[in-house]
């Protein structure tokens, strides 16, 4: 019989007969909670994937300030990618005697190619949604133009030398978002009728836009193709740069799944050490018999890591199935929810899986399994020789070494696995410290309370390590799932209100500086409160430190600052969005020429303080000294720069103000009011971005809540394999107890104070590191001011009592009942 | 020849001492013993006398402090641990008192499992064979916890016999059966033994028992006391 053999009929056998129920269960549920969570967020990424190429109305974008010709087009046709085109500028559209300014948007008849159009009939009339732009000769118009002309639909409107026909209010495009400083209420026209409007002259403010779509590596591809053939003007722009509002919503969004994952994971493995180790010793009598019988150590070695190896694979399987349908399931409740549905989940968790259950078991059941080897064969005469343990730091190094191979795996070399790694070593040291703490402690107790309590309080001290592992293990257990609890609830409550229902719905721009107060006075009659206006200054970056811009190398945003016109503003103070991390920001009313600069701008373009930025203005040039850079949360949704600098930097330069204002929808007459005050404001709805990030955000909750039903499951399997793991020298213990003449009510009181008293001491130790861990959460990773909530400090003890308590007495009812005649014959 | 004419087990001078918290104690002190081919042979001895550990240095299941076993013409004393179960596998036989069933397996299996072990052919045709001849064909596909005292010990016996080893240690055999249960497997087991030839060394503290072997070999306090041959033997 071949070692294979053995494995595969031990396995089988010892799953009929019931000794691997709680080691498999526990691996099930990691693979599955994992497998799960993979499949999810792997449809879920492709959805955000998609929604944010729906900013860019495609999945790559070129804008150039000049005609880029059809070259690119026919290359990415050539590559099997589908084009479509959009040119923009401004100009005055007419109907009768209204004029107003609108940015004309002509575009293809297939644009846009990602995410769609939403157009209604008439103002203020129902809306439908359309995957392509106006047919030649008529034209889609902003509601807030019409409103502007007087108009609504049905009209003729002269756009330059041509007239066309307003048939739709254009209430949506998907590339809306790009690029905010829009002058003007769009206008949506085909690209046909361009030539005939007579507008594209030399020397007009034209944006061409070239969009692309296709399979990623196609794109990816394409781009990197046209990376190369780039003439100056032309810039590319892909789903990295569509916007950091976006990305900065899918960090988030990605940063809690990976950690639900990494939860769930921990938690299993916790439960597979435990039921491996018992599973180890139900085996211990197995294999002395069969080295007396004439098996080798290494017959038995191999016989063992075939049988986790068997094991593995049929969890990764059976896991994965699972974690498949699972996430079937849970996507089948949020289909509703998410625009266009969720893409099909590739088979790489299926990998992942039994990649997970074989690292699992490497990590936490190997140690336990290979003890098996040394087993001495005289143990089949003397039951007290016992296999040589493996060393504990050796086990330790083991998982330690597994866990942290998981979490860059899951979570990748970041922040984000310091703090895990960080948080699970203090809170195993402080659970083991407090564990041995405990026993020590029971000391003087012993001689306190009835039998029941001495029993259960001797039971906790004469197995010293058995307990301190338990407590590691119910409290580890614990912190888990309160720490989900306290993601679930507290963190996404935090982070949900740092996003409050009064955030900036409206971004208003174009605002000259004699009307600043004009449009303040509008909101004030309104009963609103007046909005600051932060001044806008379009300028050049000319040189840095003396050396011209363009021979400045550097990379992401810093590189556009330098090579392109970047938006300035000044100010006397930092807005609440902003964090500095260097340098000290300026006394207010300082005549001192300085610059404060935003972390990644700084980093992109190597900046230090006290560096020169010399900056181009209407003409005129000065310099300004770098004294401070800042963090800037983009999410907030307020008006912020990567530049910003003092008064007297910019007090004569050409400004004009802006300001993200939060408008209920009760008081939308109030945009009225001032489109018609001061025509050449322009009012931007934020509300679809903001509902795009918000959908981010809800999606990464409900992932999260799905994942905590796995957590939970792999909670109680630890608990499981905790209790059952003593089941069988209690059961011993208390036939002992009854036969000496101890009562049921008795035995059954004195196990039901030791798990009680563990419980609650694993509460309160998993209360105090799920708390830190949350606080390091919520601090370094998510930028979240975190206040632990007061049901945490009640609701930890009570759930670990509870939970301990309530296993302890299930498992323990069969214990007390067996008749100790038969528990202490079969000794 | 002298291979199959010598004696199956030898020991010399075999010294067993184990540390206790209250020093080194000798469990077994100075014991020498041949045990000739086909030879039955009853280890008695009051509890803690030594027996069961005389048992596990003669069948290699532990090493002595000092001193030689010899298996035939091999010395186990100079094996490693898995040259030794290489050996036992080839050559010897167990029977325990609380049966060493594996519970996973059905008794069928269970008498498989050496020869498995061994790679041996027509594994299976032999464990039923030997199952019959202990009247088990009937409850062949039975879990241990399926089977009563005695049938336990039965597919104990067929397990040890299964192999044709040539030697049989049987350790309290009857301890854990009731009186009528315990003398029929005796009887199976000098039944087996006489059809075989097997060397058996039994350890009991049962004197009748003791009195059917041909040899008895007396142990207290570590130190052989006796060593008497029946005449009728």
């Amino acid at each position: 019989m071949s070692p294979l053999q053995l494995a595969w009929s031990t396995l089988l056998r010892n799953l009929r007969g019931g000794q691997l129920g709680v080691l498999l269960g526990a691996l099930i549920v990691a693979v599955a909670a994992l497998t799960s969570v993979g499949f999810f967020t792997d449809r879920v990424a492709k959805a955000v994937d998609r929604e944010a190429n729906v900013i860019l109305a495609a999945d790559l974008r070129l804008r150039a300030t000049q005609d880029p010709g059809s070259l690119y087009l026919e290359q990415a046709r050539a590559q099997g990618l589908t084009t479509a085109q959009a040119v923009t500028f401004p100009s005055v559209v007419v109907s009768g005697d209204a004029s107003q300014l609108a940015a004309i948007h002509a575009v293809t008849s297939n644009y846009p190619l990602r995410g769609e159009l939403r157009i209604a009939e008439r103002l203020f009339g129902a809306e439908s949604t359309r995957r392509d732009g106006p047919p030649p000769g008529e034209a889609w118009a902003d509601p807030e133009l019409l409103a502007r002309l007087g108009l609504d639909t049905g009209v003729d409107l002269d756009v330059g030398t041509t007239t066309l026909r307003v048939t739709g209010v254009l209430q949506y495009r998907p590339d809306q978002a790009i690029g905010f400083v829009g002058l003007a209420p769009d206008l949506l026209i085909n690209i046909g009728d361009l030539a005939a409007t007579g507008l594209v002259q030399p020397g007009s403010r034209i944006t061409w836009s070239l969009l692309f779509a296709g399979p990623v590596q196609a794109i990816d591809k394409f781009a990197a193709g046209l990376k190369d053939q780039l003439k100056p003007g032309q810039r590319l722009q892909t789903i990295g740069d569509s916007g950091e509002q976006i990305r900065s919503a899918i960090e988030r969004a990605q940063s809690f799944l990976s950690l639900a994952a990494l939860i769930a994971v921990l938690l299993a493995a916790t439960a597979v050490a435990v039921a491996a180790r018992r599973y180890a010793q139900t085996q211990v009598d197995g294999v002395a018999l069969m080295k007396c019988l004439g098996a080798s150590q290494g017959y038995v070695l191999r016989a063992t890591l075939w049988e986790l190896l068997l094991l593995g694979l049929a969890a990764g399987v059976v896991g994965s199935l699972l974690g498949f349908f699972a996430q079937a399931g849970i996507a089948w409740f949020v289909i509703d929810l998410i625009d266009g549905g969720l893409p099909a989940p590739g088979i790489s968790p299926l990998f992942s899986g039994v990649i997970t259950a074989l690292a699992v078991l490497t990590g936490f059941a190997l140690p336990s399994m290979l003890a098996l080897r040394t087993v001495p064969p005289l143990r089949v005469l003397r039951h007290d020789a016992a296999p040589r343990p493996v060393s504990t730091l050796v086990s330790y190094l083991t998982a330690v070494g597994v866990v942290v191979a998981l979490l860059v795996w899951l979570v990748g070399a970041g922040r984000l696995l310091l703090i895990s790694v960080v948080g699970l070593s203090l809170g195993a040291a402080l659970l083991s410290g407090a564990g041995w703490l405990l026993v020590l402690g029971l000391r003087p107790l012993r001689n306190a309370g009835g039998a029941a309590f001495r029993y259960g309080l001797a039971n906790i001290a004469r197995r010293r390590g058995e307990s301190v592992a338990q407590i590691v293990a119910f409290g580890f257990g614990l912190a888990v799932l309160l720490l989900l609890s306290v993601i679930r609830t507290d963190l996404l409550d935090t982070w949900r209100t740092n996003l409050p229902a009064d955030a900036p719905n409206h971004f208003i721009i174009n605002v000259q500086p004699s009307e600043v107060a004009g449009v303040r006075a509008v909101f004030e009659r309104n009963g609103l409160t007046p909005p600051d206006l932060a001044p806008l200054v379009r300028a050049r970056i000319t040189a840095v430190n003396g050396v011209a811009a363009q021979d400045v190398s550097a990379t992401g945003e810093g590189r556009q600052l330098l090579r392109r016109e970047a938006n300035l503003t000044w100010a006397d103070r930092l807005d609440p969005s902003n964090t500095l991390t260097a340098g000290e920001f300026w006394d207010p009313g300082t005549s001192r020429l300085e610059v404060s600069v935003e972390d990644d701008a700084a980093r992109d373009m190597g900046l230090q303080l006290g560096d020169q930025l010399e900056f181009g203005v209407a003409g005129q040039t000065f310099a300004a000294t770098v004294t401070s850079t800042r963090q800037v949360r983009w999410d907030s949704f307020r008006p912020n720069f990567y530049l910003l600098l003092t008064e007297a930097a910019l007090r004569e330069a050409p400004a004009t103000f802006i300001s993200g204002v939060y408008i209920p929808d009760a008081n939308r007459q109030v945009l009225l009011e001032l489109v018609r005050a001061f025509p050449t404001v322009s009012v931007i709805d934020l509300q679809s971005v903001l509902a795009q990030v918000r959908g981010v955000m809800d999606r990464a909750a409900l992932a999260v809540q799905f994942v905590f039903l796995f957590t939970l499951l792999a909670g109680i399997v630890v608990l499981l394999a905790t209790i059952q793991a003593t089941r069988e020298e209690r059961r011993y213990e208390a036939a002992m107890l009854r036969t000496l003449g101890a009562s049921r009510g008795l035995v059954f009181k004195g196990v039901l104070a030791e798990f009680v008293g563990l419980g609650a001491l694993a509460g309160i130790l998993a209360t105090l590191v799920a708390m830190l861990m949350a606080y390091l959460l919520a601090t370094d990773v998510f930028q979240l001011d975190y206040r632990p909530a007061t049901w945490l400090w009640i609701g930890g003890p009570l759930l670990g009592t509870l939970l301990v308590g309530i296993a302890g007495v299930l498992a323990t009812s069969k214990v007390v009942s067996h008749p100790p005649v038969a528990v202490l014959r079969a000794h | 020849m002298s291979k199959n004419t010598g004696p199956i087990l030898k020991a010399i001078r075999l010294t067993k001492k184990v540390s206790s918290p209250e020093g080194e104690l000798t469990i077994l002190d100075n014991v020498s013993l041949e045990v000739p081919r086909g030879q039955t042979l009853a280890v008695v001895g009051s509890s803690g006398a030594g027996k069961s550990t005389l048992l596990a240095l003669l069948a290699g299941l532990d090493e002595p402090t000092t001193g030689e076993v010899w298996l035939g013409e091999s010395e186990l004393t100079a094996l490693d641990e898995d040259g030794r179960a290489a050996l036992r596998n080839r050559q010897v036989g167990f029977v325990f008192q609380s049966f060493h069933l594996l519970p996973a397996l059905t008794a069928l299996e269970n008498v498989l499992l050496p020869l498995e072990l061994a790679g041996e052919a027509d594994a299976r045709g032999k464990a039923i064979e030997t199952l019959r001849q202990v009247g088990l064909e009937a409850r062949m596909s039975h879990y241990p916890r399926q089977l009563s005292g005695g049938e336990k010990q039965r597919v104990a016996i067929a397990r040890a016999y299964v192999g044709a080893p040539q030697l049989l240690f049987a350790d309290e055999p009857t301890g854990n059966l009731d009186r009528r249960t315990g003398e029929k497997i005796i009887e199976l087991l000098f039944r087996l033994n006489a059809g075989t030839g097997t060397t058996l060394m039994l350890v009991t503290h049962d004197t009748n028992i003791a009195q059917r072997c041909q040899r008895r070999v007396g142990i207290e306090g570590g130190r052989l006391v006796l060593d008497e041959t029946s005449a009728a033997a």
